[in-house]
């Protein structure tokens, strides 16, 4: 009935018949090779994430004592003001879509490459010269963007906040918004366009769902995004009162754009990360994603409701209508619970293998359980009233992203042997892990209960308090756990480097990406497995061991 | 009932914000704990052994509708829980007392329509907003450059200061007593130092600090006057909120 094919051992693949392009650094520089590509994304965002993270322990150092003077009140203003900036627009976003994303979806679908490959180069080099931009902002005389990451207006006018720091904030996340842009429309045609013969919509992995319905939501949110950006541009130079009483404009009208690109930004960086635990969370129960159709389901859900809950961010402003907001934001649990479960389910009755990657799988999960079970309290409007800009909420969003943080080392633990063909060391990495879990839980913990002590967000200095100090030490001591954490990571990379080969298949993986050799070859694969569900590697592998249905029982062979 | 890091409060809304708190963190501890201990299980009792392969179970529908249809149900809950909570504090019933709060960069100002009261304060001198205890409070918030955050912790409750805006809301206040206030919301250089305090009174102290004022048409901070002078004195800190909260 299925024609397989018989697989050559990975040393048997015969040679590209010629060498594509370049080699070295007119590679890198002249590359549309989405693996290529996706890694040079990935390397920029680790190094954003490393710059994101010494503003951060910078931040937290501040943080020690209560009238600290290790930076001025100006500089603490600039320091989280590109802590964050860097974190959400330069790391979190890119790291995702266009660095693993662009690696491993088209091999995931069995696509040769992204559906337009020299766009793809372009949205690299946007993404490389807005980070470089946005950066630049230290190098003024007035110093970087610190009006927060967030540019609220009427703060981010030129009367407020004057200098070239700001311009060149606003100048980079332009042209990192296009490079999201880009890369929504390249994954998108990829995904509708480029399946290998047999991949139905519903035999792609969770991954690549979740990477499809991310870059609609790019296509949905990043133009308004860069819409409100040139007005705010407009109002700096052109004299223009889109956000000024004065001229008769609106300033919360800033805060309605902002935050209709910032809730679905939300989901545009979750969803790949979610997508990458739940590869992760099959693979090592050595099991399919349970619930693989209500995971889907759940995503798409997701992404709707995502785009009618942006005011949740305005229930203070006392300017919006609050029942819809919350309910809207409040459903937002439903399906983020039903992965809650698939994911356990998946794990249920496995044989699971605790790699780094798993543990740090597992530690996105239990960190974002405490994430998104903090988040309902703030989908309440008289809740939010009460915990608005205080450390609650900052201690909210950290669980959340170190949540994403940790799937994504999980991600790099787990697919950087299929992008470079080499293992990392795993002694390593499971120390990685415990520094990275527990650093984020002695990090978040803490601000929760300084939040609901009234300490406010944004604060250089804060009032003589025992107690705010001794918590405020807890939570830099767990940054300073996470910034170990990223030093074992960097120690890891070094000592693997070309050490342990990984072969095709390292973890017995079940997804299409698995059949091919590690690295790919240039347009990913030499031959194709029959494609009949999501796992085809698997499928091959272990023919009599495939999915059952609701119902049915594994039968005797 | 335990308190789950909230504080009662000490107005009428702080109050019933408070017990909605409560029943959150009641959802929260039981969902989490509940999952916490699947995920717990699950990690111990699968751990690998050996090289067998489980049943490829994917599907269990009546498992998969019940954690969604569950799930359904606990949130319209939350949500009916929320609307009661928040129909009561947002509800502005006609008061006598009114105060006007104007935030500046970096200050307040606090000005008693029908009266020459006002209170200014900026960064080096924390104002003090003075209001009657067991009185509907209604304030008007605005703002006359940026966004500011008006923040009383002990009222459990915050609302944006917004250039063009008027934010109006009520207070009644249970307990006299200093608390502590401050900007919230990032609103440039001095962000950090835009505190104020609230001082309840009784009606009787605080009909006779308007008529302190009285004759005094200048708006200036009134140091002239005994009860302000008496307030101005001391650095605001949390333990003069923590002490008013009891």
């Amino acid at each position: 009935m299925t024609d397989l094919l018989e697989r050559p051992a990975a040393a048997e693949h015969p040679e590209p018949a010629e060498q594509h392009g370049p080699t070295g650094l007119l590679k890198w520089l002249t590359t549309t090779d989405h693996k290529v590509i996706g890694l040079s994304y990935t390397i920029t965002s680790v190094m954003m994430l490393v710059i994101g993270g010494a503003l951060a322990e910078l931040i937290r150092a501040q943080l020690t004592s209560p009238n600290n003077t290790l930076v001025s009140f100006a500089q603490y203003n600039e320091l989280f003001t590109m802590h964050g900036s860097v974190m959400i627009y330069l790391f979190a976003g890119p790291f995702a879509f266009g660095g693993l994303a662009n690696i491993i979806v088209p091999i995931q679908i069995g696509a040769p490459d992204m559906a337009f490959p020299r766009l793809n180069a372009l949205s690299y080099w946007l993404y490389l010269t807005g980070s470089i931009t946005m950066l630049l902002g230290f190098f003024t005389a007035g110093g970087a963007a610190n009006f927060g990451w967030v540019a609220y207006a009427p703060l981010s006018n030129s009367l407020n906040t004057p200098g070239a720091g700001a311009d060149l904030w606003i100048g980079g996340l332009l042209l990192t918004g296009f490079s999201a842009i880009f890369t929504g429309v390249n994954l998108v045609a990829t995904i509708f366009y480029l399946r290998a013969p047999g991949m139905t919509m519903f035999r792609m992995p969770i991954f690549t769902w979740n990477l499809l319905v991310t870059a609609i939501l790019i296509l949905l949110a990043f133009p308004v995004l860069t819409a409100g950006l040139i007005m705010l541009y407009a109002d700096r130079h052109f004299g223009t009162h889109i956000f000024s009483v004065a001229g008769g404009g609106v300033p919360v009208l800033w805060q309605h754009i902002f935050w209709f690109w910032g809730h679905p930004e939300v989901y545009i960086l979750a969803l790949p990360f979610f997508g990458m635990a739940t590869e992760i969370f099959a693979t090592f129960s050595k099991k399919p994603v349970f619930g693989y159709k209500g995971m889907v389901f759940a995503t798409i859900t997701i992404a709707a409701l995502s785009l009618g809950v942006w005011a949740h961010h305005m229930f203070t402003t006392g300017v919006v209508l609050l029942p819809f907001f919350s309910i809207m934001s409040l459903l937002i649990a439903v399906p983020t619970g039903i992965k809650i479960f698939n994911w356990i389910g998946t794990m249920w009755r496995g044989q699971l293998w605790f790699s780094t990657a798993m543990l740090m799988a597992i530690g996105f999960l239990v960190t974002f359980l405490i994430g998104g079970l903090t988040g309902i309290y703030l989908a309440s409007p008289p809740l939010d009233f009460f915990t608005h800009d205080t450390y609650f909420v900052v201690a909210h969003f950290h669980s959340v992203v170190m949540a994403l943080v940790l799937a994504g080392m999980g991600g790099l633990y787990y697919w950087g042997p299929k992008v470079t063909g080499y293992m990392l060391n795993e002694r390593i990495g499971k120390a990685q892990f415990w520094f990275l879990f527990i650093g984020t839980q002695v990090f978040t913990l803490p601000m929760y209960a300084l939040g609901l002590d009234g300490m406010p967000r944004r604060m250089a200095v804060y009032p003589h308090d025992p107690q705010w100090k001794a918590l405020n030490d807890v939570a830099s001591l767990g940054a300073l756990l996470i910034g170990l954490s990223t030093v074992l990571f960097v120690v890891n990379l070094v000592v693997s480097w070309k050490k342990y080969p990984a072969g095709d298949n390292p973890w017995d993986a079940q997804t299409l990406e698995w059949f091919t050799t590690s690295p790919p070859p240039h347009h990913n694969f030499y031959r194709l497995p029959a494609i009949r569900s999501e796992r085809p590697t698997w499928d091959y592998n272990h023919p009599e061991h495939r999915a059952l249905g609701h119902g049915t029982r594994e039968e005797s062979h | 009932m335990p308190s789950f890091g909230a504080k009662p409060g000490d107005t009428t809304s702080s109050r019933s914000v408070f017990h909605l708190w409560q029943g959150f963190s009641i959802g929260a501890v039981v969902i989490g704990a509940l999952v916490l201990a699947l995920l717990g299980y699950a990690v111990l009792r699968y751990r690998a052994r050996g090289e067998a392969i489980p049943a490829q179970t994917q599907y269990h529908i009546p498992l998969e509708l019940a954690y969604t249809i569950v799930p359904i149900l606990i949130v319209f809950g939350l949500f009916a829980a929320t609307l009661v909570v928040e129909n009561r504090e947002v509800a502005n019933p006609p008061t006598k007392v009114t105060i006007n709060v104007n935030a500046f960069q970096w200050g307040w100002k606090f000005s008693y329509p029908g009266s020459s009261a006002v209170v200014v304060g900026q960064t080096t001198q924390d104002p003090v907003m003075v209001m009657p205890v067991n009185t509907d409070v209604h304030i008007n918030l605005t703002s006359t450059d940026v966004v500011h955050g008006f923040y009383v912790k002990a009222f459990n409750f915050s609302r944006y200061a917004l250039p063009g805006v008027v934010n109006q809301f009520t207070f009644r206040a249970l307990n006299t007593g200093t608390f502590f206030g401050q900007c919230t919301q990032l609103c440039g250089l001095y962000h950090s130092l835009m505190f104020f305090k609230v001082k309840v009174v009784t009606d009787a102290q605080y009909q006779s600090w308007l008529a302190s004022f009285s004759g005094n048409t200048s708006a200036a901070y009134s140091s002239s006057n005994a009860l302000s002078q008496q307030l101005s004195t001391g650095v605001a800190t949390k333990q003069t909120l923590s002490s008013g909260a009891k």
